[in-house]
């Protein structure tokens, strides 16, 4: 198994640790004028997203984690699982509902998200940053109210629920910032 | 192909300004006390032992032979010479070398102040050290703390607790492996605990003194009841930046400690080194009784600046001048 040297850290690097997948957010070189170097590393777990602390000997190897970011399609869901497609290979993947997790919200058909794949399974789903949703369901529209900067919830296609302006009709499609899960624009047919 | 976010500097001109306004302060500082400024090489043919010190090699031609050459760690071997030869007082600002350190507060090729006081001990040189780091960094005042008061106080055990009491303070403060801390030396255990338990508390300018014997490095150990080494180190804001010493003037233990860093050397599998046998025949024919310390110059105008890292204040750091 492939493995790294503390003086290869660098942020994004893929590492084992206790079993679990790892990604370093910040890696910095720690030294006293006569002692031990070190490396203080804070990394992101990524089935669980927690982040961690870790103090590395300088010098010491760590195991590499077969980590490998893909584009897939979503195709649809069948209840149980949600179906992603490689757009070259045509390879299909089936994932949990718990790996999907809040993905879920934004997920459209067609759209490319991005999968993280750990040993050649996913273990998590990052929709596009912008998604473009019907909105489903919202109280009737204040015509010609851009001023006030009031909102409302208005629950989309997919179920995701974010707040919007009071001019904002249903069945109007809106672009959503899937970080924040706030309201970007309207968009036209 | 070098574009041209590469081929600028780190440093704003005002930092290049306030930097060279630093390096007169100093260079006052020391005429002011009548203390000479010298130069000595930054090559030499034997290097520092220091197991955590890996001195940079340098493949040279002298005349018909070829010779592993070392570029200085410190210029304290070759200042030692001088003032055993009876120089008197001196100081130096240089460049020193160290393979390997690269980070927020470190670069392979760094400016280095050293300074010696014969006649002083390492408390008055340590007062004297703060004095010139408050003149420098604007700071009001200093605190002076021995190392067993702030070890006790933040790390949370006395510095002379068993090895085995240090290697379960260290899994519970530092997250480092246990695989990792079980080849390490009573000195490496106490040192990681300082770094990352003691430092972080060091608030302001911080001078810690009277180290643990088994950190000696090149200071000389007071005797019992309860031994320490005569040395101390500068903090601002639990950044370490300056390390002085009573130095050590007894060229048998010298040679002594050397062997001994030579096979913690071989034990670590690090390259063998050479023993300077001219510090150590400048030992024996007598170095006077002398406190010496060396400063980090570029951190001193980082933290004056309050800069997020040492290429914010180097023109060119090794990142800007050594990436392939």
């Amino acid at each position: 198994m492939a493995s790294y040297s503390t003086n290869e850290f660098r942020g994004g690097l893929k590492l084992l640790l206790d079993n679990e997948p790892c990604a370093i957010i910040e890696n910095e070189f720690v030294k006293p004028g006569k002692g031990q170097a070190f490396n203080r590393v804070k990394l992101r777990n990524l089935r669980s997203g927690r982040v961690i602390e870790r103090t590395f000997k300088s010098g010491e190897s760590v195991e590499a984690a077969d980590v490998v970011e893909l584009d897939l399609q979503y195709l649809w869901a069948d209840g149980n699982d949600w179906h992603f497609m490689h757009e070259e290979s045509f390879e299909q993947y089936a994932v949990g509902e718990r790996i999907v997790g809040e993905a879920v919200k934004f997920l459209k058909e067609q759209d490319i998200c991005t999968a993280t794949l750990w040993n050649g399974e996913p273990i998590s789903i990052t929709p596009p940053n912008h998604v473009v949703l019907r909105v489903a369901q919202t109280d009737p529209g204040i015509r010609g109210d851009t001023a006030t900067g009031a909102t409302k919830p208005a629950t989309l296609e997919t179920g995701a629920v974010v707040r919007v302006p009071l001019f904002v009709e249903r069945g109007e499609l809106l672009k959503v910032d899937t970080r924040t899960g706030e309201y970007v624009s309207r968009v036209k047919e | 192909m070098i574009d041209a976010a590469e081929w600028r500097p780190g440093a704003a001109r005002a930092v290049l300004k306030a930097r060279a306004a630093i390096l007169a302060t100093i260079r006052t500082f020391f005429d002011e006390r009548g203390i000479v400024e010298v130069e000595t090489p930054c090559l030499a043919a034997a290097p520092a032992t220091d197991p955590h010190i890996q001195s940079l090699r340098v493949a040279t031609t002298l005349g018909s032979r070829t010779q592993t050459l070392y570029l200085q760690s410190s210029p304290e071997f070759a200042m030692k010479r001088l003032l055993a030869a009876g120089c008197g007082p001196i100081y130096q600002i240089t460049r020193a070398f160290r393979d390997g350190e690269v980070g927020r507060y470190h670069n392979v090729e760094f400016t280095i102040l050293e300074w010696y006081r014969p006649g002083f001990d390492h408390r008055r040189l340590m007062a004297e050290t703060a004095s010139l780091l408050v003149e420098l960094t604007g700071l009001c005042h200093w605190r002076a703390r021995r190392y067993a008061d702030v070890f006790r106080a933040y790390a949370g055990l006395d510095f002379n607790a068993s090895r085995h009491e240090l290697v379960r303070a260290a899994l519970e403060k530092t997250g480092v492996a246990h695989h990792a801390l079980a080849d390490m030396r009573r000195a490496d255990l106490l040192d990681l605990l300082f770094a990352h338990a003691v430092q972080p508390n060091l608030d302001g300018l911080c001078m810690v003194y009277d180290f643990p014997a088994c950190q000696c490095a090149l200071a000389r150990i007071y005797p019992a009841p309860n031994p320490v080494a005569a040395r101390f180190e500068g903090f601002i804001n639990g950044v370490e930046i300056a390390n002085g010493y009573h130095e050590l003037t007894d060229s048998a233990e010298q040679r002594a400690r050397m062997v001994d860093d030579l096979a913690e050397r071989r034990r670590l599998g690090l390259p063998a080194v050479p023993m300077d046998e001219r510090l150590l025949a400048a030992l024996a024919a007598g170095l006077p009784d002398t406190a010496g310390v060396a400063v980090g110059v570029d951190r001193i105008v980082q933290l004056a600046l309050n800069a997020g890292s040492l290429d914010d204040v180097i023109a060119f750091s090794s990142a800007r001048s050594c990436a392939p």
